[in-house]
């Protein structure tokens, strides 16, 4: 089947059977491997992509699915070279180790943070429960996150610090 | 874990969704995909044809009126969630889908996907059965209606019959005043719980519990209503002699099984628990 779709502000069209996940799709066909594929039925959440401004689980939405739908994958938040605020702040918090969660890690929390640059700590820690990072860096990914809010036009308070610490 | 091969479809109109379903002995429909697509990585559902549901924009919305809240199929786990009228609406359903799933499924999931799929640890079909919620579903022979006690039949098992498409789920109405509590244990949020209550009871002149519900989910293999345990309830004071007598006639009135995640005895008491801890925010409120 053809589905047309747009990938990081760019129009594609692509011949795929119905069985293709948006995951493999993206990856196979479009070659944006930036999209990582981990545990293939919807647990680990390194695949997730921003389909039509939600955080979406790739693996488990068929490409053919995606006909119309705007899609955002991690390749699509930095322009070329430079890296975003909050990919910046993964890197000043050590928020990676093998790098394997990050994309989903990355995709996730920035629809969280476009969507409420004041969540606090404890909603950052519910919203990332549905991606694993198995090197367990949950810790500096946290902080990764509260970190990058500032960018995404957090009202800052003296007292998240503390409280965040916790 | 690659999907088996299969037809697609993406009719525009109810009845044209019927008879795609019809045409084939294993047809499918997918809403959100959020159970299906694991099922199909699985390959424990190999159909050959998927009838996509997502252009049916009638199944949508979420209704509300003197008769109760209508949450449509095709309803998603976060339209719910943001849809500040169900907080006086049914503020039981509000608080046990504030448990279902994590993020990203919390935006595909639906309410019918759920519901059709009857995993037994899952709130929605746990929600519709201590409610008693009317199921509408539209197939070759017409509309009906399923009741929640009639519609789940055992673990991903239900009435639907292969041409039938769930429409709606209908909650009947919640009236203000009423006492309510959900309570669920899983090991991570957003997990399948490993046990979960629902209970809501109303309460006469003289305090005394009336009309009492009382649901169970992750315990058995399918969603369960425990009368024994409302028996006990009805004309009580809602005390914590009472709470005890109902944690342990809720641990007395499930039969669990051992799985990977825990054993027997241990759901068995956990339910109890959970039973327990939802009549106690019940009455506190």
């Amino acid at each position: 089947m053809s589905v047309q779709f747009e990938v990081n502000g760019k129009n594609v069209e692509v011949e795929v059977e119905p069985r293709l996940t948006l995951a493999d799709c993206l990856r196979h066909h479009l070659r944006l491997t930036g999209t990582h594929v981990g545990c293939e039925h919807g647990v680990c959440g390194a695949c997730t992509v921003i389909v039509d401004g939600a955080a979406v689980r790739s693996c488990l939405m068929l490409a053919v699915q995606a006909e119309g739908a705007e899609i955002v994958t991690v390749e699509g938040l930095s322009n070329d070279d430079d890296l975003t605020p909050l990919q910046k702040s993964f890197r000043k918090h050590h928020a990676l180790q093998c790098g394997f969660c990050t994309p989903g890690m990355i995709t996730t929390a920035h629809v969280l943070l476009s969507e409420e640059p004041d969540c606090d700590a404890a909603r950052v820690r519910e919203v990332l429960s549905g991606n694993l990072c198995r090197c367990t860096g949950y810790i500096s990914i946290v902080e990764a996150v509260l970190d990058a809010r500032s960018a995404y036009g957090h009202k800052d308070d003296a007292g998240d610090r503390a409280r965040e610490r916790r | 874990m690659k999907l088996p091969p299969f037809d697609y479809a993406c009719p525009t109109t109810l009845p044209e969704a019927i008879e795609l379903l019809a045409s084939h002995d294993d047809a499918k429909a997918i809403a959100g995909g959020q159970s299906l697509v694991p099922m199909l990585a699985f390959r424990l559902a190999q159909p050959s044809l998927l009838v996509d549901l997502r252009k049916l924009a009638d199944l949508r919305g979420i209704r509300i009126s003197d008769a109760g809240v209508t949450l449509g199929a095709m309803v998603r786990w976060r339209d719910i969630e943001e849809d500040e009228r169900l907080e006086t609406a049914h503020p039981l359903l509000k608080a046990a889908i504030s448990h279902v799933a994590h993020y990203q499924i919390r935006n595909r999931g639906t309410v019918g996907g759920s519901i059709a799929h009857a995993d037994p640890a899952a709130e929605m079909p746990g929600i519709a059965m201590t409610c008693d919620a009317e199921i509408a579903v539209v197939g070759k022979s017409g509309a009906h209606v399923i009741q929640a006690a009639d519609f789940f039949q055992g673990a991903l098992t239900t009435a639907l019959t292969t041409d039938e498409i769930i429409v709606e789920v209908r909650l009947p109405a919640w009236p203000a005043g009423r006492r309510w509590g959900f309570q669920e244990f899983a090991r991570r949020r957003g997990d399948f719980a490993m046990a979960a209550a629902a209970v809501f009871y109303d309460q006469d002149e003289r305090g005394k519990a009336r009309n009492a519900h009382v649901g169970v989910i992750g315990v058995g293999d399918r969603p369960l209503r425990l009368t024994a345990v409302e028996d006990l309830l009805n004309g009580e004071s809602i005390d914590e002699a009472t709470i005890a007598k109902a944690d342990a006639a809720t641990s007395a009135a499930v039969e669990p099984q051992d799985d990977i995640h825990a054993s027997a005895a241990y759901r068995r008491s956990l339910v109890g628990t959970m039973v327990e801890r939802a009549l106690t925010s019940a009455a506190a409120a």
